[in-house]
């Protein structure tokens, strides 16, 4: 038997997903002001900050809503605690986006470093997370889930390689320091991107298996 | 002593059916209800809440004056349906626009194209009763089941189904106002989920004021609800602020379960 | 010690056990001995004639009881008439309108009525209907039957009223009933199993009556056109002719009794009819 509120969950799922394009396009374009050079587009990028975040709080009073009014059971109550979750993680992944226009419009005054090639390589693969987490909320499916989360260490290892080669560059020339420094930031908000990213897809694999697999280190009985 | 605060619902944009000022009710010497002022908007759910005996099914009742029939009662204060005082008005004549639901199912022993008809019957009405029957089953979500069996006896149906039928036959009068008082109390939880389906579907025609011990049934179903404690009404807002901000903290106590 | 206790309390068992049942079958043996009589005695005189003809004087045979028949049936027929309404009305009243004082004094009074022997029920129907008039007649003892009934009548309704659910009166009255439509439309339709059936057995009690009949319809030789002239009745006649010298006489008499009893038992089963179709409702 169809409920009412059924309708209201429907429309959940539609707004924490509209939330969720708002923000890849917010990475997408961060990302390729920084790479490309483009003014514009880190311009774009921080005049949608407030559009994110006022989402985020719409979000929050509409799960607070069905929460108190229709005390929802088992996929139900998994599917509004996942959301809520993943709220917080896109607004965190807005604020990256947002530091990483920053970045971009600090580095452009400065001529190019090197060319790109572990950037670029990271930023798809910040990118592709964030955009395979969603899907698999939208599709309800663990498997992708379950792929993003094997991408972090990916992301992480990306990072570091990138610190190396970005300090070496700094320790032998002195006159792009200023320049490398931010293109380190950026590495730091993208595996922080990445991160998220991973939080997301663990929520969805809560929110459709109720199996919570945060923190596999942690011995759970 | 303090005053008892009704907060009063901002309902200025939305049309009002029932203004109820300075309610007092009395059985012979006591006191039941206490100086109320409330709101009904139309085409609302509104839900009356609180703990056993503090005057909410007896509050209800004074709006159809169904409390007249029991002996040295009194009724003090003003009751306004669109603008008209009821307490002058024809009983009769109010009791088609507004009709009331019980907690125990109880149907006529008649046919259940009779129970739905009687209403119809009573107020002199001449024409197409077939048709109006049936209007009025499908509205109560019961035409389906009982098409092929109008002439038999309503106790052949179940709980749930018999309660759907008074629901049923008070909406053949087409009545502007429904009263319900706990009408699921004696029904399981899939029969509860089916009428307050129902009351969702029935907004629109018809307004409802429904008492219920249930909270979540009135977290889930109504639109605004009043909260009933000793006789006074202490809050009175939308559902959805009621259930997640209350402004007084005895209803905070009541909704939390951390009452009594 | 407890061997004791023991015993005595299954032998106590036995005892009361043997008691109860004895005390049961005596109850069932005498009803079946009075009907094994009436059927054995009655049974050979219940020939077409008896339920056709007029009585014929003494002496002659062939004579039957068809006016005492009709004439209890049309006794029956006013009683109905004059007692069930009252009885009906003042049940309604006591279940439904009633004051706390009022209604214990009808009630009160209604069981002293039934509590009054039918002789004097008789005597007061005489001083009121045949004296004036100075004539038996069938209105007087219709009246007095029709009195007879009025008790039973009340208590009976009353009952079955009250046994209707308060949510039945209150449902009508929400849809805007008049607390005399209630009454009508819904509660009475749903107590008129009970009803009838109390009705029916004031009838087939009052069926019996000889002691009232004997100062107000007198009896009749012949058939009794209209309603003002005595009649013949099952009861009367019985008593008349088994106190007679003549045979015939006390198998008419034994027959009478017969019918008398068939048309209790037709009584009897016509409540069970009413009552499985239409039964208490709304309990």
């Amino acid at each position: 038997m169809e409920r009412h509120w059924e309708h209201d969950l429907e429309e959940l799922k539609r707004r924490i997903l509209w939330m969720g394009s708002l923000v890849e396009r917010a990475v997408h374009q961060a990302v390729h002001a920084v790479l490309d050079a483009e003014e514009p587009l880190a311009e774009a990028v921080l005049s949608e900050e407030d559009a994110i975040n006022e989402m985020q709080i719409e979000i929050d009073e509409r799960v607070q809503r069905l929460l108190a009014l229709q005390a929802p059971m088992a996929v139900d109550l998994r599917f509004l605690l996942a959301v809520s979750r993943i709220n917080g993680d896109l607004e965190r992944i807005g604020d990256q986006a947002v530091n990483i226009a920053h970045s971009a419009m600090r580095v452009l005054r400065h001529p190019q470093v090197k060319p790109y090639v572990d950037l670029p390589r990271m930023s798809e693969l910040a990118e592709g997370m964030v955009r395979d987490s969603l899907n698999a909320l939208v599709r309800g499916d663990q498997d992708l889930a379950q792929s993003v989360l094997q991408r972090d260490d990916q992301v992480d290892r990306l990072r570091d390689q990138l610190f190396r080669e970005l300090l070496t560059y700094m320790m032998e020339n002195s006159s792009v320091v200023f320049s490398a420094f931010e293109l380190v930031m950026v590495a730091k908000n993208l595996e922080r991107i990445g991160d998220h990213a991973t939080n997301i897809a663990e929520d969805v694999i809560y929110f459709v298996a109720g199996r919570d697999v945060r923190h596999p280190a942690l011995d759970r009985r | 002593m303090t005053t008892e605060h009704s907060h009063a619902v901002s309902t200025k944009d939305a049309p009002v059916r029932f203004q109820i000022s300075h309610l007092n009710f009395f059985y012979g010497a006591k006191q039941a209800v206490f100086d109320v002022n409330l709101s009904i908007p139309a085409k609302k759910v509104t839900a009356l809440i609180g703990p056993s005996g503090c005057g909410k099914s007896t509050f209800l009742r004074t709006l159809n004056r169904m409390n007249e029939t029991i002996r040295h009662s009194r009724v003090v204060g003003d009751i306004q349906l669109d603008g008209q005082d009821i307490l002058s008005m024809d009983v009769v004549a109010l009791r088609r626009r507004v009709g009331m639901v019980f907690q125990r199912p109880n149907p006529f022993p008649k046919s259940i194209y009779d129970n739905v008809a009687y209403g119809l019957r009573i107020n002199g009405y001449k024409g197409r009763l077939d048709d109006l029957v049936e209007h009025s089953l499908r509205r109560a979500a019961l035409w389906e089941e009982v098409k092929d069996y109008l002439h038999k006896s309503a106790f052949a149906l179940s709980g749930g189904q018999q309660q759907r039928l008074c629901i049923a036959r008070a909406l053949a009068v087409d009545p502007e106002v429904l009263l319900l008082d706990e009408p699921c109390s004696a029904l399981d939880p899939v029969t509860t989920a089916k009428i307050e389906e129902l009351m969702f579907q029935l907004k629109d025609s018809c307004t409802m004021a429904i008492v219920t011990h249930n909270m979540q049934q009135a977290a889930r179903a109504s639109d605004f609800t009043a909260f009933m404690l000793d006789g006074r009404l202490i809050e009175h807002s939308e559902t959805s602020k009621l259930f997640t901000t209350p402004h007084d903290p005895r209803t905070e106590a009541y909704i939390t379960g951390r009452f009594g | 010690m407890n061997r004791i206790r023991t015993i005595w309390r299954k032998s106590l068992n036995v005892v009361m056990l043997t008691l109860t049942g004895v005390a049961a079958f005596a109850v069932v043996g005498v009803l079946f001995f009075i009907l094994g009589y009436l059927v054995y005695y009655g049974g050979k005189s219940l020939n077409w004639n008896f339920f056709t003809k007029l009585p014929v004087p003494v002496g002659e045979t062939g004579g039957g009881m068809a006016n005492a028949i009709v004439g209890s049936l049309k006794l029956l027929l006013l009683a109905a008439l004059m007692g069930l309404p009252v009885g009906l009305i003042a049940g309604i009243y006591l279940a439904e309108f009633g004051g706390k004082t009022f209604s214990f004094v009808i009630r009160y009074t209604t069981d002293l009525l039934n509590g009054v022997p039918s002789i004097v029920m008789g005597i007061f129907a005489y001083s009121i209907v045949v004296e004036p008039v100075k004539h038996f007649s069938t209105l007087a003892g219709g009246f007095a039957l029709g009195v007879m009934t009025i008790p039973i009548t009340v208590r009976a309704t009353e009952e079955f009223l009250r046994a209707i659910p308060g949510s039945l009166r209150e449902g009508a009255m929400a849809l805007g009933a008049s607390k005399w439509r209630t009454i009508a439309s819904v509660v009475l339709p749903a107590a008129s199993g009970g009803i009838i059936t109390g009705m029916l057995l004031a009838l087939a009690r009052v069926a019996g009556e000889t002691a009232p009949l004997l100062f107000t319809a007198f009896s009749n030789q012949f058939w009794s056109p209209g309603w003002s002239q005595p009649i013949a009745s099952l009861p009367v006649m019985i008593y008349t002719y088994a106190i007679a010298p003549y045979d015939d006489w006390h198998r008419q008499a034994w027959a009478a009794g017969l019918v008398l009893l068939g048309l209790v038992l037709l009584a009897n089963l016509g409540c069970r009819l009413v009552m499985n179709r239409r039964g208490v409702r709304g309990v």
